[in-house]
């Protein structure tokens, strides 16, 4: 038995009857972040970070039985040390650090090494054992710089803007959205989000990040308002009635699958924009070298490239199957919550 | 060059044909006249040959990416395009490089004079010199792949935007040979010497598929029906003594197709016919496999010049006593090809004969015997209409027989490249040879893109082994194949070749046992041999 098991629930510390980011209701639940592959219904008790705790309320209601602990803060059961480290993905998103008798495991959940400017950036922590993702782990996910895309993003809003179109701007409505809100040029126009979006900026301020003025679209919004305005919307509004009200307008998507042209062009939006919470090549390679670990267990996305990879250059890694999503079997309309 | 990846960038942006328009004539009205020439030319088709091998390209990609081969050939099959695999993994970013891209073509043209080594150092010189998007471009121009999302059409309407010159007036400009090094940008959107003018073909007049019950079209005598052969459409044309065959392609083919010589001085000089290049014996047009047989050759051998001999099914003139007849009527055109086609009376010239019908009903029956005549269906062409360019709606229509289908059991699959590529979008399907599946045809395109993503799925799901980017599947699906024609050959493993293949739909319907058999295809074949015969 190994300090974590992969088992039919998730990921399983027996050694304190915890699980992390468990896929089936179990009795204790450790969870990284409040996107719903990692965050699901039905635990008996939630431990997360603090700022992920309103996020997790309005995500799965406000009855579950939910603690939160600050970044770095350590919790102890049966003996098993517990804490988490910033990881940069969203607002709240944590790895989980494991230790138990001198061995020391980390759970990555979803991370990416770049800072967004609103979430705690990422912080390697040394390991025996490293739980990585690698949702986009292959050398043609290199990104470009944060402030070249948003400067993307802002001339394509300021372009519609002036002739009078909105701008429809797909991004998963916990975490990309509220980066995007957070990072465009507000000059340009007013910032209108689709409901499910300004609930999350609700959740969000609850945790005490402070976000730019947006206001929720709603039927008795004016026209004129909508005209040259940044519409953040999920992807899962796209192509609905309630998008369509919005002619004339130009769409977008915001995610790490638009850095390849066949995606981009199989989205059927107008413009796509490679801004991904994911750690892109570079970052993973990065993480895992920071981590000083000396085994790698990848979980989501390339696993089979990456741990090839890995153990090409010297750093001993496997691959285990999980639930968790951004796997090559989501498409550029499905990367809700992995992208 | 940076100016040229922009508009690439731009076109690939939108999916608004007048966005991509807009986008050219402002690319047209910056660009020097030598990019605007090779603009003109790679959006028709005219790129530079290939100079480099792929596989060198991903070795010295890989190579300064720092990563191994194979990781290197997983990036190129998921991106699916071998020039933006590249683009993406090659460091760089810098973007120096400021030259124009004349300069960039003429370094591609210049490659294959230069050795390996000096090969190898100029193409990563330029990778680390352009930013993302310029390598993208840079690799399309030396990889002789240059397929982007903008038709001939529109630039041809960008490029009268920009020049004034009507749009008829400058397809007709563009087609035939021209070199975009030996041509001025202002020779070409004018008027050429007369070397070039004298090969140059005629824009092709094209059809839409009927789209309404033919009936509708209205008093039957106003129209000429004719068979719709299926061979290659070619223009035949004889100035000053020479003769020179264009395929629709606008490939200049007059070796591929010697039996045509005769006609050079058969004909008079100032003609030009429009018709269909068929492998013909007797009073009879060959199985289309046949011609295939000589396609892509270079030269014909006498083996192939004795089994699959052509001939020129005219259907137009275009051309006579020099004259351009494309504003005449077709009647008056069609009378003066029928007097031309008896007076030369060679075996090689042959006259689409007209199908006499005075009512849609009667159509419809000569319609149904088309697969006895070995054509695809009619084609229905109003009786005063001009010779228009390109396709224009209204006055010529394709009525093609309803195509043959079998039913199919989904075995293999292959991830799709391009815009498809991560789904698995490329499969190849079975029919019963007793218990046994043997696959009879591969097909892609026809579902949905919804789909598309269940089969992906049920593939993803089912797969049986990998072999590299195939995988063979749980045979479980059963799918309508809907082709146009089918013959026998020995190169294919169930002995039978499809032509055009696609999938009709999706039987969710049907258990794989009731999927065609081998037989089932054979006895498709009889039944046209006995037809014919």
């Amino acid at each position: 038995m190994s300090l974590i098991d992969f088992t039919p629930n998730g990921m399983h510390v027996a050694a304190a009857g915890v699980h992390i980011d468990p896929w089936r209701a179990v009795d204790r639940a450790i969870i990284t972040h409040a996107h719903s592959d990692h965050a699901r219904a039905g635990m008996g008790s939630y431990l997360c970070q603090t700022q992920s705790v309103p996020i997790l309320k309005h995500r799965l209601g406000n009855d579950i039985v939910v603690e939160g602990i600050p970044y770095g803060e350590v919790r102890e059961v049966n003996g098993v040390r517990f804490s988490f480290h910033p990881a940069g993905h969203v607002i709240g998103s944590a790895q989980v650090r494991v230790e138990h008798k001198g061995e020391v495991w980390v759970a990555s959940g979803d991370y990416k090494t770049t800072d967004d400017g609103i979430t705690p950036p990422f912080e390697p922590v040394r390991c025996n054992t490293f739980i990585t993702e690698c949702t986009f782990g292959l050398p043609v996910y290199t990104w470009e710089s944060q402030n070249i895309i948003f400067k993307e993003i802002n001339e394509w809003w300021r372009a519609n803007a002036a002739v009078g179109i909105t701008s429809i701007i797909s991004a998963y409505s916990l975490g990309k959205a509220q980066r995007v809100i957070a990072n465009v040029d507000p000059s340009i126009g007013p910032i209108l989000t689709h409901g499910a979006v300004e609930a999350c900026n609700v959740a969000i301020k609850a945790a005490g990040v402070p976000l730019p003025h947006t206001i929720q679209l709603t039927p008795n919004t004016e026209k004129q308002l909508i005209k040259g305005a940044l519409v953040v919307a999920p992807g899962s509004a796209m192509g609905t009635p309630w998008a369509n009200k919005l002619r004339p307008f130009s769409t977008a998507s915001a995610s790490g699958w638009m850095q390849i042209r066949g995606w981009r062009r199989r989205s059927g939006v107008d413009r796509g924009f490679a801004l991904s919470d994911h750690a892109d090549w570079p970052g993973l390679n990065a993480a895992v070298k920071a981590t000083g670990a000396q085994r790698v267990i990848a979980t989501h996305g390339y696993t089979h490239q990456f741990s090839r990879w890995l153990n090409e250059q010297g750093i001993e890694a496997t691959t285990e199957e999980t639930a968790f999503t951004g796997d090559e079997a989501v498409t550029a309309t499905e990367t809700e919550g992995s992208s | 060059m940076q100016r040229f990846a922009q508009l690439i960038e731009r076109m690939d942006a939108t999916t608004s044909t007048n966005e991509k328009v807009q986008a050219l004539t402002d690319y047209f009205e910056l660009a020097p006249e030598s990019d605007k020439l090779w603009t003109i030319a790679l959006l028709s088709h005219r790129r530079p040959k290939r100079s480099l091998r792929t596989t060198d390209l991903k070795a010295w990609a890989a190579e300064e990416a720092n990563i191994p081969f194979w990781l290197f050939d997983e990036c190129h099959h998921i991106v699916g395009d071998l020039s933006e695999a590249i683009a993406l993994v090659v460091p760089g970013d810098t973007n120096t490089d400021t030259g124009p891209l004349s300069e960039h073509i003429e370094l591609v043209i210049a490659l294959k004079q230069f050795d390996e080594a000096e090969r190898h150092a100029r193409v990563v010189d330029m990778w680390k010199r352009l930013d993302r998007i310029g390598r993208f471009v840079f690799n399309k121009l030396i990889t002789g792949g240059f397929r982007i999302g903008v038709s001939q059409k529109l630039m041809v309407r960008a490029l009268s935007k920009h020049t004034g010159v009507a749009e008829d007036e400058l397809a007709h400009q563009l087609m035939g040979n021209w070199d975009p090094q030996s041509t001025s940008f202002h020779d070409l959107v004018n008027d050429r010497d007369g070397g070039t003018v004298r090969s140059r073909p005629y824009p092709f007049c094209l059809a839409y598929a009927v789209e309404v019950e033919v009936g509708t079209l209205g008093d039957p005598s106003e129209w000429i029906a004719e068979h719709k052969w299926d061979g290659i459409r070619g223009q035949l044309i004889v100035r000053d003594g020479e003769l020179y065959v264009w395929s629709r392609g606008e490939e200049l083919v007059t070796d591929k197709y010697p039996e045509y010589a005769v006609l050079r001085d058969a004909l008079p000089n100032g003609t030009v016919l429009d018709g269909e290049i068929l492998p013909w014996r007797d009073d009879m047009p060959l199985p289309f496999q046949l011609l295939q047989t000589r396609i892509g050759r270079k030269t014909v051998s006498q083996r192939a010049l004795k089994e699959a001999p052509v001939a020129l099914v005219a259907y137009d003139l275009l051309e006579w006593e020099g004259n351009d007849l494309r504003s005449e009527s077709l009647a008056a055109r069609r009378a003066l090809l029928k007097e031309l086609v008896q007076k030369i009376d060679l075996p090689v010239l042959r006259l689409s004969e007209e199908v006499g019908f005075t009512s849609w009903n009667e159509l419809a029956d000569e319609r149904d015997r088309s697969r006895e005549k070995r054509s695809e269906g009619l084609m229905i062409k109003r009786r005063d209409s001009e010779y228009h360019v390109g396709r224009k709606k209204g006055d010529w229509w394709k009525w093609k027989v309803d195509a043959l289908t079998i039913d199919g059991v989904l075995l293999y699959a292959q991830r799709g490249h391009g815009r498809r590529a991560d789904l698995y979008t490329d499969f190849t399907f079975a029919v019963w040879k007793g218990e046994e599946l043997v696959p009879f045809a591969k097909a892609y395109s026809g579902l949905t893109d919804i789909e598309m993503k269940k089969v992906d799925a049920y593939v993803k799901a089912n797969t049986k082994e990998r072999f590299g980017p195939v995988r063979s599947v749980v045979p479980k699906l059963v799918f309508e194949i809907a082709f146009e024609g089918i013959g026998l050959s020995p190169r294919h493993k169930s002995g039978v070749a499809l032509r055009f293949p696609r999938i009709h739909r999706w039987r969710t319907d049907k258990p794989i046992e009731e999927a065609n058999s081998l037989q089932d295809l054979m006895d498709l074949i009889d039944a046209r041999a006995k037809a014919a015969k």
